[in-house]
């Protein structure tokens, strides 16, 4: 088990260096000068462009520039901002915030979606099932800046029961919206996969049995077929975890919260660098470590793949 | 087990299960189905009852309906099922889970599918034992546990409870079931195919155990099977279902030896365990054995194909030698956990001979290696050291066009229909894809060879544009033998290729087999599982154990006079074996 956590630990290892050096190069490569767009319409002297180009070493060869910032990471340093800020006080500012939305979108999607898909997979035809594939259908049709939109207009202007941007600090009850919003196409996934793999189970030998032993259908459901359903659904929610990032952004941009998306989506516009990889890497690690926690959590609710001790 | 020590039944005794006129229906979109209609069953306390048919005979099907455990959209629809008197098929939901488990235990068909995987075996024997209130508290219910584990057979019981279904084999599978299923002491056990997915020496020892703790606990028993052998040698009285209806009922003794219905009798026919036993007793006039009615019915014959293989032997002692493997190992290594890995010795020094135009069957259980050589004989897979020489050439420096030649004169059969056959591709195109791979003839050629084929293996040539999805089980294995016989090979290497089917059917292939060599002078190789099909079919027999040749002789000595206590033991196992004939 050790073992195995440290061989996972040392495969992030080159996904570190490839996923930095890719971002890096995809920034370097992106069109524009990122210190003339700096000043915007006003033109700067030659001789402050040639300052900030030798203090953001813009002027050194694009794999010097990597090798300068891969080193300031190891020395604890991850760059300087445009606007002056160290990176990894954004990144402290940022982080909690983001992490605090999608705890409570996965908590949400997870709790909501599993109940619903397992109601639904019990009563397979009948008004329950139907209305809830329905409504799932019609989430995940949705891009998630519509289902933003709609939400904020319904719930935030027309109600008034939550407030359509979040407040300094981003408070937990200010993200509840945002988080419910950022939840609702996965939530959708999790209920027809939960499902799905409900009425598969339902019908397999082993449930049968359990029947046959006597047991209740109060006891089955939960112990039998719940149980074993829930293994997909957990493989899902790994790959999820990168959707829900990635939706963060969008979502983050609409109701305003301060957090990662919302502060990446700048960092790429003015093409800062350090920023942006600096970001990245930080999500990538994310991901990586949620889904080791998944694989392990994986072998917890499947024997079969227990790793070899 | 015989009806003479029966005790005298009390006229005024009520039978423990009673089923009156039952019906059961599936929903389909085209309306109802019925799959039973109209069965009439009477047990008695602590006596055993046997259910016999082909599959989609409603027998699996009537035993869920005692149990109110339908599949899908199936429903009682008529009758009555009458449990001490009581009618169980009308109780609701919470009624019946007091029956079930409590009264009557069950024992399902396949034990790979019927364990939950995620639950330690102790757990879900301790459920069992909890719901039905036989124990409580913890180490009270721990201790039944593994008292009943312990019962069913299973060694080191609690040091086994902590572990899961996958580390289990099969046959330890189905102990743990049969634990179960008798775990609260049930006044009627019902196994469904207990054994079927088993080999046979696992399936006598079960079967064994089965019916000496049922007899010892007065349990009775209602047992399920499509072997007709295994029924009469495990019941006392049998009920033979054919397309939802009871065809026939008695005492098992009684319908073996005289059975009236036709479709018994091509039962009796066909089941391979009572057509080796009745071979073997050949020195006796077969009509002395009491089964010359079975001889006449329409359709199969083993026994005339296994005497017309006498004759056909005598002069294969001169043919040319087809296929000759000398000292053939295979070595494979295993994974082990921290990097260490060990080897399994899969194949062990193997040779043999197999002369032109005759069948060489190779016997063993599972995991005896037996596959692992026709993968090596087929050159799927290279052998570790040793010799194979098809028609005097050594196969292992074979390569591209030369090993394209081997294969073309050398088909393989697997056991599996429904696996072996693409699902996406007609069944012409499917036995013309040989052809078009070795380039052969044109397309109206190959369309002519097709039609040949179809009629050589007895389907008819409506099924070229057909999919295999639409096929039965034993239509498709004739689809997989065309196929093999699609670029007239010399030699068809069969993988178990008659396990997977009903008897039946199983009789209908082998008969087919038989007649394919005869008319087209093919050479066998046959492994298989099951001793009972050999006697039929091949005229040598090996006998493979741990990778091992153990014993090796032409089938007359190794059924006539074992030398190994190996072979012997896979003798006894054959169903039907004990069968007292009566002659």
């Amino acid at each position: 088990m050790t073992g195995y956590i440290f061989r996972r630990v040392l495969q992030a290892i080159p996904v570190f260096f490839g996923t930095t050096f890719l971002i890096y190069f995809m920034v370097f490569a992106m069109p524009g000068d990122p210190v003339l767009a700096l000043f915007g319409d006003k033109t700067p002297s030659p001789a402050v462009i040639e300052q900030l180009r030798q203090q953001y070493h813009l002027d050194q060869p694009f794999i010097v520039q990597y090798f300068i910032y891969i080193g300031g990471i190891f020395r604890g340093d991850l760059g300087v901002s445009f606007s002056g800020q160290p990176v990894a006080d954004i990144l402290a500012r940022t982080f909690p915030v983001t992490i605090r939305l999608a705890i409570l979108a996965l908590l949400f999607e997870t709790v909501a979606g599993i109940l619903v898909g397992l109601i639904s997979g019990l009563r397979k035809g009948k008004l329950f099932d139907a209305s809830a594939l329905t409504i799932s259908l019609i989430l995940i049709s949705l891009p998630i800046f519509v289902i933003a939109f709609v939400a904020q207009f319904v719930f935030g202007v027309q109600l008034g029961w939550a407030r359509t941007t979040v407040g300094p600090g981003a408070p937990i009850q200010d993200l509840v919206l945002p988080a419910l919003v950022l939840a609702s196409i996965s939530f959708a996934q999790i209920v027809r996969l939960t499902r799905s793999s409900v009425i598969e189970t339902s019908g397999l030998d082993f449930v049968r049995t359990a029947y046959s032993k006597g047991l209740s259908r109060k006891r089955i459901i939960p112990v039998h077929i719940l149980r074993n359903s829930l293994i997909p659904v957990i493989t899902y929610l790994a790959t999820d975890f990168g959707v829900l990032l990635v939706g963060a952004t969008v979502t983050e941009g609409i109701f305003n919260v301060p957090g990662v998306g919302n502060t990446l989506y700048q960092a790429i516009i003015r093409g800062e660098g350090p920023t942006v990889v600096s970001f990245v890497t930080v999500m990538v690690l994310l991901y990586l470590v949620v889904n080791l926690v998944v694989d392990l959590l994986y072998g917890l609710l499947d024997p079969r793949i227990r790793f070899v001790k | 087990m015989s009806a003479t020590d029966a005790t005298p039944a009390k006229s005024a005794e009520t039978p423990l299960l009673e089923i009156k006129n039952l019906q059961v229906g599936f929903q389909t979109q085209r309306g109802m189905v019925t799959a039973v209609n109209g069965v009439n069953i009477t047990l008695m306390p602590g006596k055993t009852l046997a259910i016999v048919g082909e599959s989609g005979s409603g027998k699996s099907t009537t035993a869920h309906a005692i149990i109110n455990l339908l599949p899908g959209s199936g429903r009682i629809t008529g009758g009555e099922v009458l449990f001490e008197g009581r009618n169980i098929a009308a109780l609701d939901e919470g009624q019946m889970e007091k029956i079930r488990g409590r009264m009557i235990g069950f024992v399902p068909q396949d034990p790979m599918s019927n364990l939950n995987p995620v639950w330690s075996v102790g757990f879900q024997v301790e459920e069992a034992i909890r719901a039905n209130g036989i124990a409580t508290g913890k180490q009270d219910v721990k201790k039944r546990a593994i008292q009943v584990l312990s019962e069913a057979g299973l060694s080191d019981a609690d040091k086994r409870l902590k572990q899961f279904p996958h580390q289990f084999s099969g046959g330890m599978r189905q102990r743990v079931l049969i634990g179960m299923g008798l775990s609260s002491n049930p006044k009627l056990l019902i196994a469904d195919e207990p054994t079927s997915a088993l080999d046979v020496t696992v399936q006598r020892r079960i079967l064994d155990h089965l019916e000496k703790l049922t007899r010892e606990s007065g349990t009775a028993l209602v047992f399920i099977t499509h072997d007709l052998g295994l029924a009469a040698e495990r019941a006392e009285q049998l009920v033979v279902m054919y397309k939802g209806k009871v065809v026939e009922s008695g005492p098992s003794r009684e319908i073996l030896q005289n059975p009236v219905h036709p479709y018994t009798q091509r039962l009796v026919a066909a089941a391979p365990s009572l057509a080796s036993r009745r071979i073997q007793s050949a020195s006796k006039p077969l009509e002395d054995l009491g089964y010359e009615a079975t001889r006449v019915t329409e359709g199969v014959d083993l026994i005339a194909a296994a005497e017309s293989r006498v004759d056909a032997h005598a002069a294969a002692a001169t043919a040319p030698i087809a296929i000759a493997v000398k000292d053939l190992s295979k070595v494979y290594k295993i994974r082990g956990g921290k990097g260490s890995a060990s080897t399994l010795n899969a194949v062990d020094g193997v040779s043999f001979e197999i002369p032109r135009g005759t069948t060489m069957a190779l016997v063993g259980e599972s995991g005896s290696g037996k596959s692992t050589v026709a993968k090596l004989l087929l050159r799927l897979e290279d052998s570790t050291s040793g010799e194979i020489r098809i028609d005097g050439t050594d196969t292992a420096p074979l390569k591209g066009k030369s090993l394209l030649a081997l294969r073309r004169k050398m088909q393989p059969v697997f056991q599996d229909p429904y696996g072996s056959l693409d699902p996406l591709r007609n069944i012409g195109n499917t036995i013309a894809e040989p052809l078009g791979v070795f380039n052969v003839g044109d397309k109206k050629s190959r369309r002519a060879r097709v039609d040949e084929l179809l009629d050589q293996v007895a389907l008819p040539k409506s099924l070229v544009t057909r999919y295999p999805n639409e096929l039965s089980g034993g239509q498709r294995q004739r689809v997989a033998i065309a196929r093999a016989l699609a670029l007239k090979p010399e030699i068809v290497i069969l993988d178990e290729a008659v396990s997977a089917l009903d008897v039946l059917v199983q009789a209908q292939i082998l008969q087919l087999l038989s007649d394919l060599q005869a008319e087209l002078g093919l050479t066998y190789l046959f492994i298989t599982h099951d001793l009972a099909v050999v006697r039929v079919i091949a005229d040598n027999v090996s006998v493979m154990k741990s990778g091992r040749i153990v014993e090796a002789a032409t089938t007359d000595e190794v059924f006539g006079n074992p030398r190994e206590e190996y072979t012997k033991e896979l003798l006894d196992a054959i169903p039907g074996a004990n069968i007292p004939l009566g002659v």
